[in-house]
C-alpha cells in the first residue's frame, strides 16, 4: 500500500458558504486519487512544523482522479488550507480509516448535521439504493444541488428558520420509514439519531477525533466503545452508532 | 567504507534510528508503508502487566513546535502483546525494544519476568509516563524511588535493561546517576515535558487530568541539554531522545553523547520520516568523512 504522503495540485478552493469551502485537488502523481465513502485523508498544506499536525478531512467526492473535500473553517489548519490558491500543491496521504458499506438496497435515510454533509454525500454517490437525504444546518444552507441528483427526496431544516423546516433535523425524522440510517454532524445529533433508531434499524455514523498519527499507531484518537478502545483514524472513522453511544 | 551500526548493551543495531515509544504502535501500520528492517530499532508502546484503556477527553492537542499528549498508557496488556504483537515485530529484522510500564514495583517485576521468556532484544524501563496518575513519573522524579524500583528491576530482568528518564526529575544528573547504580545497562532520555493548555472560552484546561505531555521539537534544546549532562556524569551508553525531526538533530544528539536516537512526533509529520534521517545522516557522514559514530559521539 502506498499511503505515505503525495503531492497534489489545487484546481479550485472556494468558500460555498460562510466559513465553509469547497477544495479541488489533483493528483501530480501517475497514481490518481481513490478512497471510498466514510474515507479520509490527512493534509499538510504547508512546509515546516507550523501547523505541527496534518489535517484530516474526508472525502466528499473523487471523479476522473480528481478529489473533493468540504470543510468549515475551525482553526489553525483548515485557515490555512483556505488561504490556498488553485495552481498551489500540498500533501496528502490516504485513504485512510474505515468505510460506509455502499452494497445495499432499499430505503435509505441519510442524516447531516452542518459540515456533516460533507462525506455522505460521497456516500449518496456511492450508493444504488433509495436515499432520503435529511440535512440540517444552522442558518446558511449548502450543497443541496449536488445531493438532489442522487436522493430520491431531500429535507432540510435550519435552526433560524431560514430555509425548510425550522428547528432540528432530528424532528423531522422518521426511522420507521427506512431499513438504515447513516449519519454524520455534531455528537449531540448523532446520538439522537441512534438513541430514535435503536432497536428499530441499524445506524452507522462517521466520528471525528483530533488525529496526530492518522494511521492507527499513537492510539490519540481512541474512543470507548461497547466493543473497547477503538481508534477513530482505522476501526472508524465509520462506526455503528450503537457501539459508540452504548451509555444511554 | 560508512559503518552506522551501533552495539548498544551487547545488541547489534543496524544504524542509530529507533521508533520512540508511543509514536510507532508496534511496527504494524508502519509496515504497510515502509520496510520497518531499515530502522535501527523499534521502541513499543507502553505495555503494563494488565491492558489498559488510557485516559478520557482531549488526548492530542497541538502546540508551537510540539504537541501535547495525554494518552495515558493505553494498551493491550503484556500477554495479549507477547502472543499477539511479538511474533510479528521479531520478524522484521530490526532491534525490538519492550517499552515498559506500571503502577507498582511488583507489576514492573511481573512483566519483566513475562518479557524474559520472549525474543524481545532489550527492555526500556518507562518510569517517566506524565500521565498515568499512580506510578510512571511518580516513580522517575525522585532518585531514591527510581534506585528502589531499578534495583527490583533489575534483580528479575535477564534482558538488557534501558531505563528511561523523566526530564520532570528533580535532578536528571543524580537520577540517572542512580538508575545506574541500581543497574541500568543504558539510559534513554527523555520523555516528555510535563505541560497544560487551556481552553479559554470554557475556562476549563484542555485535559481531563489537566497536566499532559509535551513532545516535539520545541523541547529539543533543553532534551540535549540533559543528554549532554548525563552523558558526562555516567558510563554506559545513552538513547537521546527528544524533538529529533532531522539528521542534523539526530547529529546533535550524538555529537552530545548519544549513542543512538529515539524518534517519536516527527513519525506524525511524515511517516518514513526515520528513513530520511537515516539516510541523512549516512550522507552527512560520506561528506565529513567520518567512518563510524564513535568518531563523533560525544565530542563535545
Ligand atoms: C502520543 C505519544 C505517546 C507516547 N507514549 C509513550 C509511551 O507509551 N511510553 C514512553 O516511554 N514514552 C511515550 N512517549 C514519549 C516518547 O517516546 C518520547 O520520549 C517523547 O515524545 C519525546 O520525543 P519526541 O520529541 O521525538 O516526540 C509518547 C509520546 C507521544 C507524543
Ligand atoms: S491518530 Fe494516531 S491512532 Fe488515530
Amino acid at each position: 500500500m502506498d499511503k505515505g504522503y503525495k503531492k497534489g495540485t489545487i484546481t479550485s478552493n472556494i468558500e460555498i458558504a460562510s466559513n465553509i469551502y469547497e477544495l479541488k485537488v489533483a493528483s501530480s502523481f501517475n497514481s490518481p486519487f481513490y478512497g471510498e465513502a466514510g474515507q479520509f485523508y490527512m493534509l499538510r498544506a504547508w512546509n515546516g512544523l507550523d501547523p505541527f499536525l496534518a489535517r484530516p478531512l474526508s472525502i466528499s467526492n473523487i471523479m476522473d482522479g480528481e478529489i473533493t473535500f468540504l470543510y468549515q473553517l475551525r482553526g489553525r489548519g483548515t485557515e490555512r488550507i483556505s488561504k490556498l490558491k488553485s495552481g498551489d500543491s500540498l500533501e496528502l496521504m490516504g485513504p485512510l480509516g474505515s468505510s460506509f458499506n455502499t452494497n445495499l438496497r432499499g430505503n435509505v435515510a441519510l442524516i447531516s448535521g452542518g459540515i456533516g454533509i460533507a462525506p455522505l454525500v460521497f456516500l449518496a454517490k456511492s450508493l444504488k439504493a433509495n436515499i432520503d437525504f435529511y440535512c440540517g444546518f444552522k442558518d446558511e444552507v449548502y450543497y443541496i444541488d449536488k445531493i438532489r441528483k442522487y436522493s430520491r427526496a431531500v429535507y432540510i431544516s435550519t435552526e433560524s428558520g431560514s430555509v425548510g423546516y425550522r428547528g432540528l433535523i432530528t424532528e423531522i425524522f422518521n426511522p420507521a420509514l427506512y431499513d438504515i440510517a447513516f449519519s454524520c454532524g455534531p455528537v449531540g445529533m448523532m446520538k439522537r439519531i441512534v438513541k430514535m433508531c435503536k432497536g428499530k434499524i441499524p445506524v452507522y455514523i462517521s466520528m471525528e477525533n483530533r488525529m496526530a498519527c492518522g494511521i492507527g499507531a499513537c492510539l490519540g484518537c481512541s474512543i470507548k466503545t461497547s466493543k473497547g478502545m477503538k481508534r477513530v483514524c482505522k476501526e472508524g472513522a465509520v462506526f455503528l452508532g450503537e457501539e459508540v453511544f452504548y451509555c444511554d | 567504507m560508512i559503518d552506522m551500526r551501533v552495539n548498544l548493551c551487547g545488541i547489534e543495531f543496524k544504524n542509530p534510528v529507533i521508533a520512540a515509544s508511543g509514536s510507532f504502535g508496534f511496527g504494524r501500520e508502519y509496515s504497510e508503508i515502509f520496510s520497518l528492517s531499515k530502522l535501527g530499532g523499534i521502541s513499543t508502546k507502553g505495555l503494563t502487566l494488565e491492558k489498559r484503556e488510557g485516559n478520557k477527553g482531549i488526548r492530542i492537542y497541538e502546540t508551537t513546535g510540539g504537541i501535547l499528549n495525554s494518552i495515558g498508557l493505553e494498551n493491550p496488556g503484556i500477554d495479549y502483546f507477547i502472543s499477539e504483537e511479538l511474533p510479528f515485530m521479531i520478524k522484521q529484522n530490526t532491534v525490538i525494544i519492550a517499552n515498559v510500564g506500571g503502577n507498582t514495583v511488583e507489576d514492573y517485576v511481573k512483566a519483566v519476568n513475562k518479557l524474559n521468556e520472549t525474543k524481545i532484544d532489550m527492555i526500556e524501563l518507562n518510569i517517566s509516563c506524565p500521565n498515568v496518575k499512580e506510578g510512571g513519573m511518580a516513580f522517575g522524579i525522585k532518585s531514591k524511588t527510581s534506585y528502589r524500583v531499578v534495583s527490583e528491576v533489575r534483580r528479575a530482568c535477564k534482558k538488557p535493561l534501558i531505563v528511561k528518564l523523566s526530564p520532570n526529575a528533580e535532578n536528571i544528573v543524580q537520577l540517572a546517576e542512580s538508575c545506574v547504580k541500581a543497574g541500568a545497562d543504558g539510559l534513554s532520555l527523555v520523555n516528555t515535558f510535563s505541560g497544560m493548555a487551556v481552553d479559554i472560552k470554557n475556562r476549563k484546561a484542555v485535559f481531563d487530568n489537566i497536566i499532559a505531555g509535551l513532545s516535539g521539537p520545541c523541547i529539543k534544546p533543553i532534551a540535549l541539554r540533559m543528554v549532554y549532562e548525563v552523558s558526562k556524569a555516567v558510563d554506559v551508553p545513552i538513547m537521546g531522545i527528544g524533538g529529533i525531526m532531522n539528521y542534523k538533530d539526530a547529529i546533535e544528539f550524538i555529537m552530545a553523547g548519544a549513542w543512538t536516537v529515539q524518534v517519536g512526533s516527527a513519525n506524525f509529520i511524515k511517516p518514513t520520516i526515520t528513513l530520511d534521517i537515516i539516510d541523512g545522516i549516512k550522507n552527512f557522514m560520506a561528506e565529513e568523512g567520518i567512518k563510524s559514530l564513535e568518531e563523533i559521539r560525544g565530542v563535545i
